[in-house]
């Protein structure tokens, strides 16, 4: 690049106050003085042909590259070169010279248009390396901390990993002692539950006597009250008052369905009742409690209300002949209406079986009960020892998604990991949680916008890890889904900078962190041209 | 105040899904048909037949400059009063109103540019059957035909043009109350039934063209630049409204009224300008619209053939009748006549033909200052950033956003720096809050319209709740072009300009999302003055621009809604269209309609104003719009963005090519402004018009002519590979501007087209002058050289003008400064000669190369200058091409010259 070295000595000189003008024609750069001879034909630098020199900058375009016409606007493609002392030199489009705007900081683009323009090039240039150098502080100070960050992430990426092989290892055990502790809570729990069977099958047996002796009771009770001219035997005229009884349930109770029910006969005893009191019992009501009228439950009414919004319509009353909000209220009739038909009426024919009178189970005596707390503690041993093995679980699952971030080529970017970083603007509080998600919320009360989790590394080819992508965070109304792009700078401070939204639902945050600080350039080779006359001043 | 403050946040959450989605086309369920528009389903019921109206003879007169005589409805007896008119220029004025009308009814006021001057009128013929009126030369006569009446213009033996023949002249008198009420509840038809205090008030008037086929013009709809028929559906209706997502190829209102229809054939072209501001139907119908060509041609072969006629049928809801007939003869005759009458399209700055970029939104002061920067980076010229109702205090218009724009004149000045311009929209809804000045002092001087309780009138829009100021006031414009003061107008600065965007109006809960029909304009429901509301608008904004400089500067202001006379005010854009091939395609007959009728400042917003273009469309959209009057491209706030260099290298550099090609053809460009300014004449041209006798042309909308003499066919098609382009003209001929390659008019030429091509052709006979040295702005380019293209006809000649003055202020107009030159070449002599002897202006611009198009190679070529010197000009000539270049004449573009190939 001879360019490049060549105006690379000015920065040198740029304390000096003597300046030397080189003679060449105006707008071209030093690199390329030798091919315009004063005096001689000048051939355009694509070749194509070869004109008087006095049609260089002539303001007419004769070159098709607009080669000859470095210094005026007359070429369609030409490129103009500001020499810009005292600061850095410049190559603009020829279409911005004398077009009244000041766009070198030598004023040299502006020679014939009435534009005032100040030579800026001493202070852009003092700023610049102002600027420069205060970057280069940062750079060095956050490359600095950068290789702390990088030995940080190397200790901290063995400490996780030796961790997952400790918890690898400490796993191992835990699972053989769940396996014991399954062994140990099996064992325990057969005694258990032959225990429990027992005394529940005592239990059980216990409540068949009393129950037996209830329905005897009932029965009894039942002949008595069927029994209506107590003359020792239930007939079927007795029972035929009770149409609750009727087995096909068609509403009428016949004769032959009562005999059916007695067993064939035309009246029973008390002792053969006992033997037809199984065909009655299920259905069988008491006459004192037949009175309980059925109580009617109503449907649940849901109360809808219309939701149409009388603003959204474009047309208020004062301008419609007719309002036609009829057939709303249709509607919402025929909902209503829907509601009562289909809705079931509840039965209220079958009551819970409440056995008031049987007793909660007696206490466990106290071997089973010895068993039982043998198996529980057994059980919670167990329990406990699955918990702690879900938990090395859980720890090697994150340490190994931590492990699989691309955190960078020299894993810098570690220490961003669970860390969260905020910014807030006039509106909104901005959160970053790097490599997991961006949000957004509102600063006076509102809930929490997600702007986008954690994408991939977004920037250009040859440096990605200077752009991170956010995606798929919440949608946007009718657009796509909003997406974050936050640029990283070189910073000291780990820290968000700015957000925007440049495009709507597509965020724009830059943030600064050492972890993308490149190493500072060594110190610039000077390099002098012997000859000082083709030194630019 | 607590309970207001609900009302407003639900509904705005109800209204902002509907106008700002981009997902469904438009709701047609919220604009009218005929059938629900009382008065055109009720007008339209009446089929032709004979009228019930009689002149009364016996009460004519005739004074020097017009004739009155009664006409009575001999059903109901009311009397009308027809006026009749001989206007200068060769055209009639016919009007008609109630003889005794039981209040006035609206005349639209401020729409002619005077009392259109009258030439004497004379009986020929009288007996007891009509009168037959000289309207001068060519035995252009008017005949008045009393029973039933009717009104025929002829020429010799030819009808040119009848009115009433087919019997719909309807006038709906004003009547007490009572007499409506029942009629009208019969009538009555949701939801969308107005009850007119006045009663039914609507007119109705026919006329017919016999010999004609072809009628254009009544804009703006979305549909085909020739009038379609309207049989067996709706009429095309002018209403100006704020449709959203518009529906193409349908008769549509849309935002913007023009009440001018032309017809054209062979012969003549001729026009109705129907001056009524209420909502208006047009019915166009045709006797040979049915027919086939081949249907036509066994007529033609049988002699069954009847004369075609075209036969159309004006309907609107209030007024009275008013009627301008343009009698041509050629397209460029009845430009003059509509121009005389309704003036001349405003010149705008130089500047303003230039690339207008912007956004809704671009979101702060950073965003401008980097869109800025961006335009200069990738080198694309740009004079014009934009900034929508974002950029406001809450949508309080002449405000600025305190946090987003705190520092509009830094930004302002950054872009005078630049040599760049800014408009801030100003919508003409105002917020209704005692907080925000502008409201306070339109509600203390009592601005607003009123509602027909006489309350101010209210209606939603983007602030909230807001008010409509009545512009139909014209203390009230005086008040409004007054706050565009610098001192008034807080951080406004002379680089910025104004666009009115929603002044249909545009009231989002009102009947079809305008203002309602009751509302009152002083005395007068804003059903008269519905369709002139936008143009006033315009009118108030342009004046407060002209004021705030001393009456210096010209003005430039857009508008979407307009009238007959909007041209006067500035610019107009064809409102929310959206990024689809088949917008770009529309917005070629949507603008030629418009310069039909005498707006010719006219766009579309590139790229497509809904949705997200594909990069293919936004390239060919720039490329058209590059190539048409007004040059902006837009974006709706849900999309993506879309500056010129977002779309990789290849695509910015066929984009900043388009726009490039756009600013070398400025000086054209300015030229056809000063024209149309001048003469009336449109800059964007039907091919019709500049061939009127060529059929051929008749149907022709994707492509067309800039002047008369740069013929352009741009790609609105994805991935067309070739097209087929018509160059007119049997004895023309036409070169491509980019290639210089000569073809023969009169035929149909196949072009294969790539990414780049940009299909234009410069007319054999004509020199188009241009500044080849593109600049980033306009301005950079002011002292710059001319390239002078001079296109030989087929005969060797070739002429042209070129017009240059300071770009910006009215100086042209008022001390003459300015320079005209007449550029002729003939007999290998080409010369500059003074257009304007009278004029003034001195330019530092000189004519840096002439290229001749079709030239033989001369032995010689000498320049004279006025100095009587003589020097040998260089020059290079491509044999190939026949292309002969003179370098560097050098000569003052304001000077006289002469140029002699030997």
């Amino acid at each position: 690049m001879l360019c490049a070295q060549l105006l690379f000595p000015l920065s040198l000189f740029l304390g000096l106050s003597a300046t030397v003008e080189v003679q060449r024609p105006r707008g071209v750069p030093l690199s390329k003085r030798q091919f315009y001879e004063e005096g001689k034909p000048f051939t355009c630098l694509d070749g194509s042909r070869t004109v008087p020199f006095d049609r260089v900058n002539d303001d007419y375009c004769d070159c098709k590259d607009g080669s000859d016409e470095p210094g005026t606007a007359a070429c369609p493609n030409g490129s103009f070169h500001c020499t810009n002392a005292g600061h850095r030199p410049a190559f603009i489009p020829s279409s911005r010279i004398n077009d009244g705007i000041c766009d070198c900081c030598d004023t040299t683009d502006e020679y014939n248009s009435g534009a005032t323009c100040k030579n800026t090039c001493r202070e852009m240039g003092r700023r610049e390396r102002e600027s420069l150098q205060k970057l280069a502080e940062i750079t060095k100070e956050g490359f600095l901390l950068k290789q702390q960050l990088i030995e940080e992430a190397k200790r901290k990426k063995e400490e996780k990993q030796s961790k997952l092989t400790e918890l690898q290892a400490g796993k191992r055990d835990v699972e053989e002692k769940v396996e014991a502790l399954r062994t140990v809570k099996e064992t325990a729990e057969q005694p258990e539950k032959e225990a429990k069977e027992r005394h529940l099958k005592a239990w059980e047996e216990q409540k068949a006597v009393i129950r037996m002796e209830k329905d005897k009771a009932k029965m009894a009770e039942a002949f008595l009250e069927l029994d209506d001219d107590a003359d020792g035997y239930v007939s079927v005229a007795e029972l035929q008052s009770h149409a609750e009884l009727d087995p096909n349930s068609d509403g009428s109770l016949t004769e032959e369905e009562v005999q059916g029910l007695l067993g064939g006969a035309d009246k029973v005893d008390t002792s053969s009742f006992e033997n037809i009191w199984g065909n009655l019992k299920d259905k069988y009501v008491s006459e004192s409690q037949a009175e309980n009228p059925s109580s009617l439950e109503t449907a649940p009414e849901e109360t809808k209300e219309p939701v149409t919004d009388n603003e959204s319509e474009p047309y208020p009353e004062d301008d419609i002949g007719v309002e036609e909000d009829d057939e709303e209220e249709e509607d919402d009739d025929d909902d209503t209406h829907e509601d009562f038909e289909d809705k079931p009426q509840t039965s209220t024919q079958t009551p819970e079986r409440s056995d008031k009178d049987e007793e909660a189970m007696p206490p466990y005596d106290a071997e089973t009960q010895s068993l039982i707390d043998a198996a529980q503690k057994a059980r919670d041993d167990f329990e406990e020892s699955e918990r702690a093995l879900r938990e090395i679980d859980d720890q090697v699952k994150n340490i190994e998604k931590e492990l699989s971030f691309d955190f960078g080529p020299s894993a810098e970017f570690t220490y961003l990991y669970s860390q969260c970083y905020e910014l807030t603007t006039s509106e909104y509080i901005y959160k970053i949680c790097p490599f997991n998600r961006v949000s957004q919320k509102p600063k006076f009360g509102g809930s929490e916008t997600n702007l986008g989790s954690w994408g991939s590394w977004a920037g250009p080819d040859d440096n990605k890890y200077t752009v991170m992508k956010y995606e798929h965070g919440t949608g946007c109304w009718q657009g796509p889904s909003r997406s974050t792009t936050v640029k990283l700078t070189c910073g000291k401070e780990t820290t968000v900078t700015s957000t925007s939204e440049p495009s709507r639902c597509e965020y724009l945050m830059e943030f600064t962190t050492p972890a993308v600080c490149q190493e500072p350039l060594p110190v610039n080779v000077v390099h002098v041209d012997g000859h000082s006359d083709h030194v630019e001043l | 105040m607590a309970a207001s403050m609900c009302r407003m946040e639900r509904c705005l959450f109800v209204l902002l899904p509907f106008f700002l989605g981009v997902a469904q086309a438009v709701d047609r369920s919220n604009f009218k048909t005929c059938d629900q528009s009382s008065f055109c389903k009720r007008q339209r019921d009446i089929k032709a037949g004979q009228s019930p109206y009689r002149a009364l003879l016996e009460t004519m007169e005739l004074t020097n400059s017009r004739l009155t005589l009664q006409l009575i409805n001999d059903n109901n007896k009311v009397r009308l009063l027809l006026e009749l008119y001989r206007l200068q220029g060769n055209m009639t004025r016919v009007k008609i109103n109630e003889l005794k009308p039981l209040k006035p009814r609206y005349e639209v006021p401020d729409v002619l540019i005077q009392d259109p001057p009258t030439e004497p009128l004379s009986v020929v013929a009288q007996d007891e059957n009509g009168v037959v009126l000289s309207l001068g030369a060519d035995e252009q006569r008017l005949i008045v035909s009393a029973r039933p009446f009717r009104l025929d213009i002829v020429e010799g033996p030819k009808v040119l043009l009848s009115l009433n023949s087919r019997g719909l002249l309807v006038f709906e008198h004003l009547r007490l109350r009572k007499d409506t009420q029942k009629k009208y509840q019969r009538l009555r038809i949701s939801p969308f039934a107005f009850l007119t205090p006045a009663g039914p008030t609507s007119i109705s008037l026919d006329f017919s063209f016999p010999g004609v086929e072809h009628v254009y013009g009544i804009p703006e709809h979305a549909d085909t630049l020739k009038l379609k028929t309207t049989d067996g559906g709706d009429p095309y209706r002018l209403y100006n409204l704020d449709v959203f997502q518009y529906e193409l190829h349908n008769p549509m209102a849309l935002y913007g009224a023009v009440p001018v229809l032309l017809s054209h054939n062979t012969e003549r072209t001729m026009g109705v300008f129907w001056l009524n501001a209420a909502e208006t139907w047009v019915d166009i119908s045709s006797n040979t619209a049915g027919k086939t060509v081949f249907g036509k041609m066994l007529d033609f072969v049988q002699g069954s053939s009847e004369t075609p006629q075209t036969d159309v049928r004006w309907i609107s809801e209030a007024g009275i009748i008013d009627v301008f007939i343009m009698l041509g003869p050629k397209p460029s005759d009845v430009f003059s006549q509509y121009a005389s009458l309704t003036g001349t399209q405003a010149f705008p700055p130089l500047s303003a033909l230039g690339y207008h970029q912007c956004r809704w939104n671009y979101n702060d002061q950073e965003d401008v200052r980097g869109v800025d920067q961006g335009l200069d980076d990738h080198d694309i010229p740009c004079d014009f950033i934009w900034l929508d109702i974002e950029h406001t205090d809450g949508k309080r218009y002449f405000t600025w956003d305190p946090n987003k724009f705190s520092q509009p004149k830094d930004m302002l000045q950054g872009l005078k720096d630049k040599r760049r311009n800014l408009v801030a929209i100003v919508d003409p809804h105002i917020k209704v809050d005692s907080n925000f000045k502008v409201h306070n002092e339109i509600r203390s001087r009592n601005f607003y319209v009123k509602n027909k309780d006489g309350g101010d009138y209210e209606g939603w829009c983007w602030p909230g709740n807001a008010g409509y100021p009545d512009f139909t006031n014209a203390e009230m414009r005086a008040w409004w072009a007054s706050m565009f003061a610098y001192d008034q107008y807080e951080g406004s600065m002379e680089n910025m300009y104004t666009w009115n965007d929603m002044n249909e109006p545009s009231v989002f809960n009102g009947p079809e999302v305008t203002m309602h029909k009751d509302a009152l304009h002083g005395s007068w429901e804003h059903r008269e003055v519905h369709n002139i509301y936008g143009l006033y608008v315009h009118r108030a904004t342009a004046e407060g621009l002209i004021q705030r400089s001393g009456g210096v500067e010209r003005p430039f202001v857009l508008t979407r809604a307009f009238f007959a006379g909007s041209q006067r005010y500035g610019a107009v854009w064809t409102g929310d269209n959206a990024a689809e091939w088949g917008h770009l395609k529309i917005s070629l007959p949507m603008c030629l309609s418009l310069g039909l009728v005498g707006i010719s400042f006219c766009g579309a917003d590139v790229g497509g104003f809904f949705k997200a273009p594909s990069t293919e469309l936004l390239v060919r959209w720039y490329q058209a719009g590059a190539y048409q009057p007004f040059f902006r491209a837009h974006a709706h706030l849900d999309t993506p963005r879309r500056e010129p260099w977002l779309f990789g290298p290849e695509n910015t550099a066929l984009i900043r090519e388009a726009v490039r090609q756009r600013y070398a053809l400025l000086p054209f460009w300015y030229q056809q402004f000063y024209n149309a300014h001048r003469t009336g004449q449109p800059v964007m041209r039907a091919l019709w018009v500049e061939y009127p006798e060529d059929s051929v042309t008749f149907d022709i909308e994707d492509e067309y002519l800039l002047g008369r003499d740069l013929l352009v066919h741009p790609v609105t098609e994805e991935g067309l590979k070739s097209l087929t382009a018509y160059l007119p003209g049997k004895r023309e001929v036409w070169y491509d501007v980019h290639t210089f390659k000569k073809h023969a008019g009169g035929q149909s030429l196949y072009i294969p087209v790539t990414m780049s091509s940009i299909p234009a052709f410069q007319r054999g006979g004509s020199i188009i002058t241009r500044k080849d040295r593109v600049r980033r702005s306009s301005a950079c380019m002011e002292n710059d050289p001319y390239t002078l293209y001079v296109a030989l006809s087929p005969e060797g000649t070739a002429e042209g003008e070129l017009y240059i003055d300071d770009g910006h202020t009215f100086s042209y107009e008022k001390n003459k400064a300015f320079i005209h030159r007449r550029l002729t070449f003939n007999d290998g002599v080409l010369s500059s000669s003074n257009l304007a002897l009278d004029s003034q202006f001195t330019t530092a611009s000189w004519v840096e190369k002439i290229i001749f198009l079709g030239a033989r190679k001369p032995a010689s070529v000498t320049l004279k200058t006025a100095g009587g010197s003589e020097t040998r000009v260089e020059f290079e000539y491509d044999s190939a091409l026949e292309v002969l270049s003179l370098r560097k004449p050098g000569v003052n573009a304001g000077a006289d010259w002469t140029v002699l190939l030997r």
